[in-house]
Parts: C-alpha cells; structure tokens; sequence
C-alpha cells in the first residue's frame, strides 16, 4: 500500500514539473482524454459495458460548457460543473434505455442515441454547425485566477484530473466496483446473490457519463471551442482503441493508452503526412494480435512474473 | 612582423567594415523573429479534402518559396513546415499553438475545413501572428469571426453561390430547384444562391433537404426532375456531390435541366469524369488552362504533383508568395506591418489579376463560371471547362456594405 502511495506520489511530481519539459497545451490534452478513456475504462473494464457512443457524452458537455460560459457568462467552474452534470443526465437517459439488453444490442443502442444527438448538434443553430462553437474565453478560475496564461490553466486541469481520477479509483476499490466487477465476471450469479444489477449499471454509466462529461468540458475550456469531432462516432471508436492499447481493466491503462494515441497523433502530423491513420491502424491490429492485455496490462503480467507472484 | 600583423589586421578589419556597408546599402535591414521566416502549412493530407489541399498545398507552397528565393534572393533565410491536421479542430489548433509558441513559425497557410480555419484564426490572433487561409469555405471568418490577423484568399460559399445564382441565371436559366444539404451549411448556400437568382430576375420553383451523408438519391431527383425547373442546384458538398451528380445522370436529369454545384471543383470532375459531369456548371477561383500565366505555373506544378492543381493549390501558392514579397517590402515579419503593407497592395500573379485584401480580410479577385465539356471536346487531359463567365471581383464577393465584420467601419 504505501510503495503504491509513493509511486503516486511521483508521478504527481512527474505531472507538477511536466509543463516545463512539455508544451503544456499538449500535456492538457492528454490529460482530457485521459478522463475521457479512465470514464470509458470504468464501463468496459470493470462493468463489462462496451459503449460506442461515449463520445457523445464529450460533445454535449463540450457544447454545453461552451455555451453556458461563451453566451450565459458563467464562470468556468460552473461551465464545468453544468456541462458533467447535463452529460450525466443525458447518461440517465440513453443508460435506462441501453441497459435493457446486453453485448453487441447494447453497443448498437448506445451508437444510435449517441449518433442521434449528432445529427441534432449538426443541427442545432447553437452549435454552429460544422463551423464549431468557436471563440469561449477561458475566464478567471473562482473570479482572480486568469486561466487565460497556459500555466494557470496547467494546474487547474491536472487538479481536475486528480480529482476525478481520484474518485474513479476509489469507487473500484468500494464495495460498489466489486459488485461491478462481479456483474463484469457473471450476472447471473450477481443476480441470484440479491444484487439489483440494472441499478449498478445505470449508476456506473451515470457515473462513467459524467466524468467524460468533465473531460469534454475541460478540453473547450483548453483549446477555446467544441466541434462535431468530439461528438462523432470516431471519437467515440477513438477512445476504444485508446483503452485496449493502454490496458482495459487496468486503472493506469486508459491513461497510457490516451497518451500514447494523442501524443503519436499530435507529433506525426508534421512527420510522416497522410500516413498517421495507417499508423494508427497497424498500432490497433498489432496490440489486439499480440498484445492482448494491453501496454499495462503486459508490464504487469511481466512484473507479476519476474517477482514470481502468481 | 608584428607590424606586418598589425597592418594585416587593421587592412581586415576596414575591409570587413567597408563589406559590411556595401552589404546594409544593398539591402533593407530586414528585422525577423528567429532570423527567418518560418511559414506553415496546416491541411488535411488524410482524409476526405486531401485531394484539394493536401500534399498538394505542401508542393504548391515549396514552390512559392523556392521561386521567391530564386527570384529576389532575399538575404534571409524561408523554412516550410506542414502538419496533418486530419480534419480535427483540435489537432490544427493544437499544432497551430505549438508552431506559434515553440517553433516560431510567423504564418499559417491553407487551413482548409472551416472548423479547423475558424479554431487557428483564433489562436493567430492570440499570438499575433497571420493566417492566410486558402482552403476553408465559411464566411463566418470574414464576418462575425473576422480577425485583424486573418486574410481568406481564395474562394468563399457566399462566392461560389453568388456567382452561377447571378450569371447562370442571366444566360436565360431562370428558374431554379434546390437541392440542400440539411445543415446550417447547405441552408446558407441555398440562401446565396436563391438571393442571387432573384435579384437577377430568375425565380425559385422549390428545394428539397436531404439528410447529411445519405445514400439514396433517387426521390430527391424524381422532385426536382418534376419540378420542371431550368436549374438543379446542389447546394451540398463532398460525398453527397458526388452521390447526387451521379444519381442525376442516371435518371437522365441532364438531358433537361442544367446541374449547378455550388461547392464542386476539378479535383470531383476528375473522379467522376466527362461523361457523367458534362455541362455542368459551376464557379471556381482559377483554372489550369485559363492563359499561358497559369499554364505555365500549372504545367510546372503538374510535373512536381502528377496532377493539375485546384484552385486551393494555386492559392496557396500566390498567398505564400504575396506573403513573402509582403516581408520584404516592409522588411519585417511583424504580423501587423505585413498585415497593413498586404491591404494596401494589389496582388498580382498567375492566380489573381488585381487582387485585393478587404478591411474584412477578404481578398476579392475574380471568379470563373465554368461549364464542363462534352467529352468529345475535350482535347488532353484535365481539359474540363469552357469558361461562360468572368466574374469581376467587385461582384464576386459579398459586399461590404453587407459585412458582418466589427472591423468593418459603416
């Protein structure tokens, strides 16, 4: 326990000083999507969920802090705080309706709503179309901190990253993730110990909902617009492959696997040109042909077996 | 000996001294940040526009630099740089802040898709550098989101409506049918385009909307054939172009009625080919084969690229080397000074005859009305266009007396 809390420890080190190695908007981006895949990992990983919509929860939470702060004039936190709680709520919904059925029905369920609420963002004159909902100020954090300077804004995300990161590791670890992870390895026997298992799901896609919620919103305040990009079906497939590729199931999986996809994404545009999508194909077929558990879950098989833990 | 030294040093020092004179005499002082000038080009080269920009709008702009050096052997030095943005408004803005912030990079070029375009028009104005955006189609960037650090150069939808609404419809084609891609985008292109058509004395017999990426065209085209109207107007792009073209010509709408796209270029006539395209019409902001000017560029760029340029590359092209003699001539890449030099001056080369940047940023020069060819008279390849029309430059763009733009002052 406390070799793991001083491995904690440093890497919050690691992530205090990073800003001054790395170009902090791309460390920020990182870290959005970081949320976005740990969100998505607390469905799959340890509920045995596979969305394919989740990118719907990042683009109304995107459009929706955008707004309320661009034309409402919210301060930023409250942005942030409407935009999780509206993308949990639309959880509420599209869960109700998605955790009637189970496997590749409630994948095709999740896609169609979140594909729904995509035609609508096209739509909606809010939105700006195709244009994007461009130009939200970054505003002061509590009314003096101006999140306008890269640095300020920095700490303000790895603070929400912590939090959130926080919150998802100490649910697993609650007796709720363990009914979770019970629900992931046999429902049926959930279900005959007595557990409401329709409830512990809808509460974990709630749950998982909003804090991909915080993440979309998040990364508008970063980068100062949300587009369709975020709320297009890519993203959603995106997210996926940044989750098996860190290590499903894995608490530090989706983090990996979110840095890996977005700094590859980031650093090859300039280096190779139209071959980043191939590139990011044979990564895909690559990590499911011989890397099954995923860049974490390998090193930790690996650990497992160097100090003979079995 | 030492006096020798002495003598020798002293004779190299007033020679250095005097070569150093000579040197400054010859050429302004040119003050650059980074002591150069680091110009980038941000496109799709993966996904759907990476025929129209692309790899292309790379070559293009290499070109431009490499002509430019050629011909006003500038003492400093030009670097290019380019990112695959892949039609991802994060991705470009993060790339953009990147260039701007650790690579000093002192321009962006193409840009195209207007989502991307709007997101770094944003980020240059916050860095103050220059967006010279040859590739995106939105208005939106020379009106509300107009920017003291943005110049769209090549084409706009307001252009491409505008132009076939107005001069199809006075060449005796005046009633017309839309048909609209249901979206803000298709919407405002119809908008144009039906606004042009009546203020030219044509009218508006109906419109149909179609989903965004759909597959089936055929019920749209029944009621636009039945509609009897003299034009089809496609106010849609990309994939449902193409679709809806070639569901055209198969239900023989072209017998009839004349199809009007009003987001099509050559790089769809290519694909689609003559015989499904012929006499279609539509505007375009340069083409290959217009005088020997672009001709020459053209047939230059053909043996770089292995295929004619668009006018997003011909764009790219001129705006890259109207930047640069932009530089030179006020001997800075500070974005402001550039910025005021470019809107004083008239751009002329092979792309634009009497170009001009607008307070609003637009850049207006002409445009073309173009009608494909049958493909009996088509005499080599990516011979595709008669040219029906030129449309001046006061006419082409929305006017400003229209503009949306705060920076515009009424």
């Amino acid at each position: 326990m406390s070799r793991s809390a001083i491995g904690y420890g440093i890497l919050l080190a690691l992530m205090l000083v990073a800003p001054a190695v790395v170009y902090p908007v791309l460390v920020m981006k990182i870290l959005c999507f970081a949320l976005f895949a740990c969100a998505f990992n607390l469905l799959i990983g340890y509920t045995g969920l596979l969305s394919f919509g989740h990118a719907v929860f990042l683009g109304t939470a995107g459009y929706v802090a955008g707004h309320s702060i661009k034309v409402w004039g919210f301060p930023p936190e409250l942005g942030l705080i409407a935009a999780a709680l509206a993308a949990a709520g639309l959880g509420w919904v599209i869960g109700s309706l998605a955790i009637r059925r189970s496997g590749i029905y409630f994948a095709m369920i999740t896609l169609a709503l979140a594909q729904m609420m995509y035609f609508f963002f096209l739509q909606a004159p809010f939105t700006g179309g195709e244009d994007g909902l461009q130009d939200v100020p970054r505003g002061k954090l509590l009314g003096f901190i101006d999140l306008a300077d890269d640095y300020n804004l920095y700490y303000f995300v790895l603070a929400i990253f912590v939090f959130a990161f926080w919150l998802i590791h100490r649910t697993i670890h609650s007796p709720f993730g363990q009914v979770l992870k019970a629900i992931r390895e046999n429902e049926a026997r959930a279900i005959s110990l007595g557990y409401d298992v329709a409830k512990y799901k809808l509460l974990a896609f709630v749950l998982s909902a909003g804090l991909a919620g915080l993440a979309g919103a998040t990364k508008t305040l970063v980068f100062r617009f949300a587009t369709l990009t975020d709320a297009h079906w890519h993203t959603s497939g995106e997210v996926v492959l940044m989750t098996l590729l860190g290590g499903m199931g894995t608490v530090f999986g989706p983090v990996v696997g979110a840095a890996t996809i977005v700094t590859l994404q980031n650093e090859l545009a300039d280096k190779v040109g139209s071959l980043v999508t191939v590139i990011m194909g044979v990564i895909f077929v690559v990590c499911v042909l011989a890397f099954r558990r995923g860049i974490v879950g390998e090193l930790g098989a690996l650990y497992k077996r160097m100090t003979g833990r079995r | 000996m030492k006096r020798k030294l002495i003598c020798t040093l002293v004779g190299a020092a007033v020679m250095s001294l005097a070569a150093g004179q000579s040197f400054a005499q010859k050429a302004p002082a040119v003050k650059l940040s980074g002591d150069m000038v680091k110009i980038g080009v941000l496109t799709d080269m993966s996904g759907v526009y990476s025929d129209l920009g692309g790899q292309g709008s790379v070559t293009a702009a290499q070109m431009a630099v490499d002509d430019f050096k050629a011909q006003a052997k500038p003492s400093w030095k030009i670097e290019l740089v380019y990112a695959d943005h892949q039609n991802k408004a994060d991705v470009g803005s993060n790339k953009a802040r990147e260039w701007y912030d650790t690579q000093g990079v002192d321009m962006i070029t193409d840009a195209l898709n207007s989502a991307v375009a709007l997101a770094v028009s944003k980020v240059t104005l916050e860095k103050k550098r220059m967006l010279i955006d040859t590739g995106a189609a939105s208005t939106r960037l020379t009106n509300e989101d107009c920017s003291p650090n943005t110049v769209h150069y090549v084409y706009d939808t307001y252009a491409l409506a505008n132009g076939p609404g107005k001069a199809v419809t006075k060449q005796g084609k005046d009633s017309w049918f839309f048909l609209t891609a249901d979206y803000a985008f298709g919407h405002s292109l119809e908008k144009d385009t039906s606004d042009a058509v009546k203020a030219s004395g044509g009218k508006v017999v109906g419109a149909v909307r179609h989903p965004l990426n759909a597959s089936d065209f055929s019920s749209f085209l029944l009621q636009a054939q039945s509609s009897k109207a003299k034009v089809v107007g496609l106010a849609n792009a990309g994939g449902d172009t193409i679709n809806s073209i070639k569901a055209a010509n198969e239900f023989g709408l072209t017998k009839n009625q004349t199809i009007v796209g009003l987001l099509t270029t050559i790089i769809d006539i290519h694909a689609l080919g003559l015989p499904t395209t012929q006499g279609m019409m539509f505007t375009e902001g340069f083409y290959w084969n217009l005088n020997n000017d672009t001709r020459e560029w053209s047939r230059r760029f053909f043996g770089k690229h292995k295929k004619m340029p668009s006018m997003l590359h011909a764009g790219t092209y001129s705006a890259v080397m109207t930047y640069l003699k932009a530089v030179q001539a006020t001997g800075t890449d500070e974005a402001d000074a550039v910025m005021k030099h470019l809107k004083s001056t008239t751009i002329n080369d092979m792309f634009a005859k009497g170009g001009k940047v607008r307070a609003d940023g637009r850049m207006v020069h002409d445009m073309y009305l173009v009608e494909v060819k049958k493909p009996a008279e088509s005499k080599e390849p990516w011979d595709y266009y008669n040219i029906k029309a030129v449309i001046p430059a006061s006419e082409a763009f929305q006017p400003m007396s229209l503009s949306r733009c705060p920076l515009v002052k009424k």
